[in-house]
């Protein structure tokens, strides 16, 4: 459950945003995941309900942007999507893949009021 | 512009990288006061302690149909920043005294910290060790190394499924391992979540053992793409599984085609010699690179 340790920093640096603009409370917070990362969105949003108690973004919406997932392929030598991260490519099955996009973890941005 | 009062508005902030932003905020004048605000008219504005004033908050405020007194922040910030800056500091602090860290991950029971004491007797004479041990609970590690002859700081993660880059530092303030010695880090026994925290470590070692099946690197690919090197460890079972060590590391390659693989066996000694001389030169390699 390393979730629970992500949240605590989204929490974390989401207050610290919004207090440095000045903002009175958070009311929507943005994350973008990639659909390849290690992270599960259900735990995520399991863990933040626990951790943004008692703080700037108690009242705050989570909104999870699932990024899909992307590769280039060196033999077809054009980008493919990718439905694992050590995945083949679609096209030709090979494993000469590497991965350009899926991976996200981070905050994009936050509503503050 | 604003259509309330005529005024443009559109402020560049900078973002946490340093670069510039805007954000789209609607009708919140700033103005810096100097004096008191001990004035006795009904206020509609909330005064800032960095002496800004935010009107238009809630629902004293001006309502402009269509649009919302909310501003977007971008932040644009990976989740795990803050583990990463600390991670850097600690790879910083331990790179200028020339100290070589492994980070040790593996799922319980694939004999990490046998593997450990191992090391430990057979090297003791030739290079300092330290270890930071990682569980949720209990000390019995920290103890099992003491007795194989190194200092060692246990630290207890209670329901934390892995170490970070705060635990670390501090952990290595504490045992301030000497300069140019190698400090041991055996992460809690888990090969999903120590993945993605980056201690400041030197390198990754992922620990597997043959009992535990070929298509483990498969199943967990995050752990096997973080690390650098892997030890296959109970190589002294092999004659009584059905275990297939080509097709093992096969695996591994085709998650990490750079990962290093060792065959040992900690208990009975067996294809250690070659994980010591990767280790010493890695270690002396770090460690006249500060000199240099």
């Amino acid at each position: 459950m390393h979730e629970m340790s992500l949240m605590e920093s989204v929490v974390e640096i989401a207050c610290e945003t919004a207090i440095s603009h000045g903002a009175r409370g958070i009311r929507t917070i943005r994350l973008d995941v990639g659909k390849l990362s290690h992270v599960d969105p259900d735990a995520l949003l399991f863990c933040y309900d626990a951790v943004r108690r008692g703080s700037l973004a108690e009242g705050a919406e989570l909104e999870i942007n699932r990024v899909a997932g992307e590769g280039w392929c060196l033999d077809c030598a054009k980008a493919v999507p990718l439905e694992e991260r050590f995945g083949a490519c679609p096209e030709c099955g090979q494993y000469h893949v590497q991965m350009t996009a899926g991976d996200e973890l981070k905050i994009r941005d936050l509503e503050v009021i | 512009m604003c259509t309330v009062c005529g005024c443009g508005e559109d402020p560049a902030i900078e973002k946490a990288d340093g670069t510039k932003g805007h954000i789209h905020e609607h009708h919140h004048h700033h103005h810096a006061h100097d004096h008191d605000h001990d004035h006795d008219h009904a206020h509609d504005h909330v005064h800032g302690e960095d002496g800004s004033v935010h009107y238009g908050n809630g629902i004293a405020g001006v309502h402009v149909p269509g649009m919302s007194q909310e501003k977007i922040i971008q932040v644009e910030r990976d989740i795990l920043s803050k583990n990463d800056r600390l991670a850097a500091a600690n790879r910083a602090a331990l790179h200028a005294r020339g100290i070589f860290a492994l980070n040790f991950v593996s799922s319980p029971g694939s004999g990490k910290t046998t593997l450990l004491t191992r090391m430990i007797s057979d090297l003791k004479e030739r290079i300092e060790i330290t270890v930071i041990e990682g569980d949720q609970q209990t000390s019995h590690d920290a103890m099992r190394i003491r007795e194989a002859g190194a200092r060692a700081v246990q630290i207890n993660t209670g329901k934390g499924c892995h170490l970070d880059a705060h635990m670390v530092g501090h952990a290595i303030e504490d045992l301030e391992p000497a300069e140019g010695s190698v400090l041991f880090i055996e992460n809690v026994g888990n090969l999903v979540c120590p993945a993605a925290f980056d201690l400041g470590e030197a390198h990754k070692v992922a620990v597997l053992s043959v009992t535990e099946g070929e298509d483990k690197p498969l199943k967990y690919p995050d752990m096997f793409a973080a690390a650098d090197i892997m030890v296959l460890n109970k190589a002294d079972l092999l004659p009584h599984l059905d275990f297939n060590t080509a097709l093992c590391i096969g695996n591994a390659l085709r998650v990490n085609p750079r990962l290093q693989t060792f065959v040992v066996s900690a208990r009975t000694g067996e294809g250690m010699e070659a994980l010591y001389a990767w280790l010493e030169t890695s270690a002396a390699r770090l460690a006249h690179a500060r000199v240099a």
